[in-house]
């Protein structure tokens, strides 16, 4: 609550302005300016088409903008590619994709950062496995054991150990992309559970998108809704409702149902 | 919630997917046996060797034991190097034909004047290259490596019969070297299961062996965390050809001579099946060297004792191929379980 009442001590963390993405004939991204606040939750919405996962690949670095600027932190950048996005502490945590099925948790939380007895070249296991187990355990990520293959976790847990380890890897600025997607209600409430322990640290700032607004209602701070290419509306969530959000669709949706059929 | 400790703690409702109630123990073996693979295949190889042990007196003898040894140390070598590259998600079907050229650098640089040990390094140069080859035109130019090596397969087998004019030659002699390499009935099976228990630790206890999983197991999401895909791959290409060309150059020392018609695709195909029986997936992410090597000493003693029983050479093939496609079998189901179990 403090947070919207100092309009200046709270530094944004990303910001975009006018950004535009055309493909061919086809514009994905028509104006967007946008930000996110440090420490917290944006909930991106949007009809399928909309330009949501356009946003988030040109914030990853992905995909470069056609035109508009993108200041990381204050300071204006070219996220030129992924890896330079994520040395700004900026990554993207898809599910299903993340994650080493064959792997142990410990093992997939250190890929590619692996600890070693050095000078010798053979794997530290035991304090990985600590350290993980540690870190997991901080965040609020319930699984069985560490040693067990990724391959036999449920999507939810999957999932916050891959949001676990964007985070343990030093990640600041979260994109997640429908994290709830194909999710039971448990499932859901792992993820949605992690979420709000991260928002309790304060360390990491989050964009998601997601589909379901009650969950966006219930975990973020504040929801952009994306459309035709830019951002229409703007407001926290203790602001709105679930029946003006909806709203807000059912009339897009009823307008472009008349243009459609005025055409034809 | 936060601070619920992880491990041995009764699971929140919220956790558990709701476990099937006991199952039966004859299911529950077999899963252990589906898990533990190289334990199953171990199983079966002692089974077999009680077998032939019954039926023909003359197994476990020393001299037969000593047969038994020169038909695995060959194919397990290779097959070590076949497991690293099937795991993370390639495989070269050139092999063969690296064994049978590796012999023959060794033996022009000795020719040329140069002690044998250079010409072994020479030989394992060359094979290094050779993998470095097959993997640069799979990574790069984004062939299938079944294709890129049947291709190599190829101008491989027309190199090797170019530089030695399509004739044997005997093995030159050094001494201590030919013993080391192969001459001393033991040696070669030290050099098997010295290189399976490397490569093993490699696998299991290293960056390398972890990244390697990761490549076969999820390419995307391995490249994703910074693993670099394309190096893994291509190590593990020249690691396999080494190791082939070294095998090569072992089975020169025994048999004391050379020939450009040797290896083949016999040889890689007993590697290849070898690894898949001892419980490798040919879409990658999962075997061990050690199942690998089992799996070629399994083979090996239904050949061996099928020799010696007087058993055609045909039904060897035919039990082959029936317990390949069973291999393969159940290692598609034994993936589909685990997913399923995974919901």
């Amino acid at each position: 609550m403090t947070e919207a009442t100092l309009p200046i001590a709270i530094p944004d963390v990303i910001r975009t302005e006018h950004l535009v993405k055309r493909f061919g004939a086809v514009t994905a991204l028509r104006d967007v300016s946008m930000h996110l606040v440090k420490g917290e939750v944006l909930g991106l919405v949007g009809d399928n088409g909309a330009g949501k996962s356009t946003l988030i690949k040109i914030l990853t670095g992905f995909m470069q903008p056609g035109g508009g600027e993108i200041s990381v932190n204050g300071e204006e950048v070219k996220l030129r590619s992924v890896s330079y996005a994520r040395s700004l502490g900026i990554e993207t945590v898809y599910q299903d994709l993340a994650l080493v099925n064959e792997l142990s948790v410990y093992h997939n939380v250190f890929l590619n950062r692996e600890l070693r007895y050095s000078p010798l070249p053979f794997l530290n296991n035991r304090k990985m496995r600590e350290q993980a187990r540690d870190h997991l355990m901080k965040m609020g990520v319930n699984i069985p054991s560490v040693d067990l293959e990724v391959a036999k976790l449920s999507g939810g847990q999957r999932q916050s150990i891959a949001i676990a380890r964007a985070v343990y890897t030093d990640a600041k600025i979260l994109l997640l992309d429908e994290p709830l997607a194909a999710m039971g209600a448990k499932e859901a409430t792992l993820i949605l559970e992690l979420i709000h322990n991260l928002k309790a640290m304060g360390e990491v700032s989050i964009i998601m998108i997601a589909h379901n607004y009650a969950q966006v209602l219930e975990i973020c701070d504040r929801v952009n809704l994306l459309q035709h290419g830019t951002i229409t509306f703007d407001k926290p969530v203790a602001e709105t409702s679930l029946d003006e959000l909806n709203e807000l669709v059912m009339r897009e949706y009823r307008v472009g149902t008349t243009k459609t059929s005025m055409k034809s | 919630m936060a601070e619920t400790i992880l491990s041995n703690a009764p699971m929140p409702e919220t956790e558990l997917p709701p476990e099937p109630v006991r199952k039966g123990f004859w299911s529950r073996l077999g899963r252990i046996f589906l898990r533990q693979r190289e334990a199953s295949i171990l199983v079966v190889a002692i089974v077999l060797v009680i077998y032939f042990q019954l039926s023909s007196s003359n197994f476990l003898t020393q001299f037969n034991i000593l047969t038994l040894f020169e038909f695995i140390s060959a194919t397990a070598i290779i097959a070590a190097g076949e497991v690293m590259l099937l795991i993370c998600g390639e495989i070269d079907i050139s092999v063969g034909q690296v064994f049978a050229l590796a012999p023959f650098i060794m033996y022009l640089v000795n020719q040329a004047g140069f002690s044998l040990w250079v010409g072994i390094v020479a030989a394992l140069l060359v094979s290094s290259v050779v993998g470095l080859l097959n993997g640069i035109v799979t990574v790069w130019f984004k062939i299938p490596s079944l294709i890129t090596t049947l291709g190599t397969q190829f101008l491989l087998n027309g190199i090797t019969l170019t530089i030695s004019m399509g004739e044997p030659v005997l093995t030159p002699s050094e001494g201590q070297i030919n013993q080391i390499m192969g001459v001393n009935p033991y040696s070669e099976i030290v050099w098997a299961i010295a290189v399976m228990l490397v490569v093993q630790v490699i696998l299991s206890f290293t960056r390398w062996g972890k990244h390697t999983v990761a490549t076969g197991g999820n390419q995307l999401g391995a490249s994703e965390a910074g693993v670099n895909i394309n190096r893994v791959k291509m190590g593990n290409f020249m690691l396999t050809s080494v190791l082939a060309g070294l095998a090569g150059i072992l089975e020169a020392f025994r048999i004391t001579s050379i020939s450009p018609l040797a290896g083949g695709t016999t040889i890689m195909f007993a590697a290849v099946a070898g690894a898949v029986i001892g419980g490798t997936a040919l879409s990658g992410g999962i075997g061990t060297v050690v199942g690998a090597f089992l799996g070629v000493l399994a083979l090996s003693i239904l050949n061996d004792g099928f020799t010696l029983l007087g058993v055609s050479a045909y039904t060897y093939d035919i039990i082959l191929g029936a317990a390949i496609l069973i291999a393969m079998i159940l290692n598609v189901r034994l993936r589909i379980w685990r997913e399923a179990g995974r919901q």
